[in-house]
């Protein structure tokens, strides 16, 4: 805010001179820089596409619609590693963007100054951990200790309607929710960063308008910050999708690695896209190392996807708050 | 014929050298620290080249260090404690050669040398047929290096020693028997007190040559070629059923057995070791129960069949005191190698592995090869060809 100041007016430099060239050599700089991107999309997707043929065409739809994951048999069916990795990213956000959120308003709009700066500090060293960081505390720490907490869980909300199924019976340490926790924690950090720095956009006139208005500091964050706010929140939130959908390592740790699951039941071990790529890559021939390119390739779609409907939501929710 | 070879090349290093034309072309980056070892190495040549070829003999890993190349390999994770261990004390003996041995799996390392990325590659498993033509350097060689016993290690309080026979732990394993007091147990242990507790199943979470092994030996032991037990078939990664856990490598499996009451899974014998588990006599074909030990290993080697091209599977091997749940692994290279450093390096490195390095593998929990076996590996060391 401090540096937008406008520098003295009065002599301006002569650049001309060499501007020409420099631009040009600007100009094929970012054009080429640009280029490399779009070539080494389409190079990937040329690639998988072309290597991931033989499962598809030797399981046919199957691929995508059974279950059963079993080498032995040649028989590759990934509908179960979609559900983990949806189910997974599931659970994630909604641990993590209530939390997000929460954090954000607070650093913006509740704490003290040196508060403020601590917590910022901190929160950006959060992003940085590396992701097997938190594999290895989920795998070591986590699972071990949280076997209990599942127990009581599973216990208590024993035949209520939807948490009874959620918490369902013979809880694992290492599970559906284990792995959403985990990914809960790794994906906090940058939704909070990116919304933080979405609300601290609210100009300070609505703001003040809202107070002066009579409105409480919640009244003033419900009416002014968060519908200013709502496109970009959606947006940090579907990043922080996308990074839960394509989480590899920390979920290969802690989610429990069994093949076949489509439940609802959050305490029980399943697997997800990524990490059984991980997992079962070093050993892979042939057919399989197919298959395993064939989940790369639907991982791939399905994160565009995801992408793509965020940046319409976005769009469309930045559209409406300013005709608003 | 591959002498006079050596030391033309050797003489082209050193010549090369001494022009100080030291442009880093990709394979060898002549230094000027290279310079004076090649130039003293080069002197020694007559004397210790001579030996190193011909004569396999205890002095080999005594002569001056003649070699010089810089070999890369991946594959195998399985042996890569032993490997490492090998490497260190090989190229302690020969300055000049610098091994890297990448790990990342069996699948992997096939992957890569029949992509020409590594001089050779460690696998658990043999090449399947229809990759074989993937590999675009032509006909590969195996060679045996150690073999090492998968335990079936277990985690029941108050019980130390069990027997177990391959029906029941294919049962154990399929969810057939979840209860530590099973009466099928109870008749293989008339001695121990087993309790009343469930039993939890710990396999790999990554696909592995250990689970690809262990699962060839319920199939052999108890397949439908056999009692017809076990159902879930063998490979890398198999259908376990959904209410078993897994661990990430050994050591994950072998940190899962260890913080649950009432586990068991299997895990190779020196991770097995490092946590501090109990592990099961398997009953071999002759029906006596087994324990797990590099001895057992080394004699499964030793009843196991060994094909021409010294493939072999010490699974479920015939043989007095042969422990039946048995890993092989072997190092694969080219027959023709296109560079002759390499070559005499590889070769020299394959020679010490199964010779002095043999003596090694007991340290860090593998079996050595059968004398007859190692005998045989190292005379293939002379079908490699230089083209």
């Amino acid at each position: 805010m401090t540096d937008l100041s406008t520098p003295s007016l009065e002599t301006p430099p002569d650049l001309r001179g060499s501007g020409g060239t420099a631009d040009q050599a600007f100009r094929s700089t970012s054009y080429i820089a640009g280029g490399t991107v779009l070539l080494i999309l389409g190079l990937i997707t040329y690639t998988m596409a072309s290597r991931s043929t033989d499962a598809l065409s030797h399981m046919g739809l199957d691929f995508f619609t059974s279950k059963r994951w079993n080498p032995p048999g040649e028989q590759y069916g990934i509908l179960s590693y979609i559900w983990g990795t949806v189910f997974t990213a599931f659970i994630a956000l909604c641990i993590s963007v209530p939390l997000s959120l929460g954090i954000a308003l607070f650093i913006t709009q509740v704490a003290p100054p040196w508060l403020k700066k601590t917590m910022t500090y901190v929160i950006d060293l959060l992003a940085v951990v590396p992701s097997v960081v938190f594999g290895l505390w989920g795998v070591l720490v986590l699972s071990q200790n949280i076997k209990g907490f599942y127990g009581w869980l599973s216990d208590t909300f024993d035949g209520v309607p939807v948490l009874g199924t959620f918490f369902g019976d013979n809880p694992q340490g290492r599970s559906f929710f284990t792995a959403g926790i985990i990914l809960a924690v790794m994906i906090t950090p940058i939704v909070v960063s990116l919304s933080r720095e979405v609300i601290e956009t609210t100009p300070a006139f609505e703001k003040e308008a809202a107070l002066a208005l009579g409105a409480t500091r919640w009244e003033m964050i419900r009416g002014s910050v968060l519908p200013h706010s709502k496109g970009g929140l959606v947006g940090a939130v579907m990043l922080g999708l996308g990074r839960a959908m394509g989480e590899t390592i920390a979920v290969a740790l802690v989610i429990g690695s069994a093949t076949g699951q489509i439940t609802l039941n959050a305490l029980a071990p399943g697997n997800s896209m990524p990490a059984v790529i991980t997992s079962e890559w070093g050993e892979a021939d042939s057919l399989k190392k197919s298959a395993l390119i064939a989940m790369a390739m639907t991982l791939f779609v399905m994160t565009i996807l995801v992408n793509v409907i965020a940046t319409s939501v976005v769009n469309r929710s930045m559209k409406k708050s300013r005709g608003a | 014929m591959n002498n006079t070879k050596q030391r033309l090349v050797l003489a082209g290093i050193v010549s090369l050298a001494l022009l100080a034309t030291a442009c880093g072309d990709d394979e060898e980056s002549t230094t000027t620290d290279a310079v004076v070892t090649t130039v003293d190495a080069g002197t020694a040549t007559t004397v210790a080249g001579t030996e190193t070829t011909m004569a396999p003999t205890d002095e080999t890993t005594m002569a001056p260090a003649d070699l010089e190349a810089e070999l890369n390999a991946s594959g195998a994770t399985f042996p890569q404690t032993y490997y490492e261990e090998v490497i260190a004390s090989f190229t302690d003996a020969n300055s000049g050669v610098t091994i890297n041995y990448g790990g990342g799996g069996s699948g992997k390392g096939r992957q890569d040398l029949a992509d020409q990325i590594v001089d050779w590659a460690g696998t658990d498993g043999t090449i399947k047929e229809e990759d074989i033509a993937g590999f675009k350097g032509g006909e590969v060689l195996y060679f045996p290096t150690v073999v090492a016993p998968i335990t079936v290690s277990f985690n029941v309080s108050g019980v130390d020693t069990l027997n177990l026979t391959p029906d029941t732990i294919a049962n154990i394993f399929q969810r057939t028997i979840t209860n530590w007091n099973d009466p099928a147990i109870a008749a293989e242990n008339p001695d121990a007190t087993l309790p009343d507790l469930d039993i939890t199943v710990v396999h790999r979470s990554d696909s592995s040559g250990t689970t690809g092994n262990f699962t060839k030996f319920l199939e052999k032991a108890a397949g439908p070629d056999a009692t017809g037990v076990w159902t879930l078939g063998t490979d890398s990664t198999i259908e376990w059923p959904a209410d078993t856990q897994a661990g990430e490598g050994n050591s994950g499996v072998a940190q899962v057995i260890s913080s649950t009451d009432g586990a068991i899974g299997y895990v190779d014998l020196s991770d097995a070791t490092d946590a501090g588990l109990n592990f099961a006599a398997i009953q071999d074909k002759a029906g006596e129960f087994v324990e797990p030990t590099l001895e057992g290993a080394s004699a499964a080697a030793a009843g196991a069949e060994i094909k021409d091209d010294l493939t072999y599977s010490a699974i479920w091997a015939d043989g007095d005191g042969a422990y039946p749940i048995t890993a092989q692994t072997w190092i694969i290279a080219y027959k023709v190698q296109p560079d002759a450093a390499k070559a005499e390096a590889l070769k020299a490195f394959l020679n010490y592995i199964l010779t002095d390095g043999q003596e090694l593998a007991a340290d860090v929990n593998y079996a050595p090869l059968p004398a007859e076996l190692a005998a045989k590996a190292i005379a293939q060391l002379d079908m490699f060809e230089i083209g």
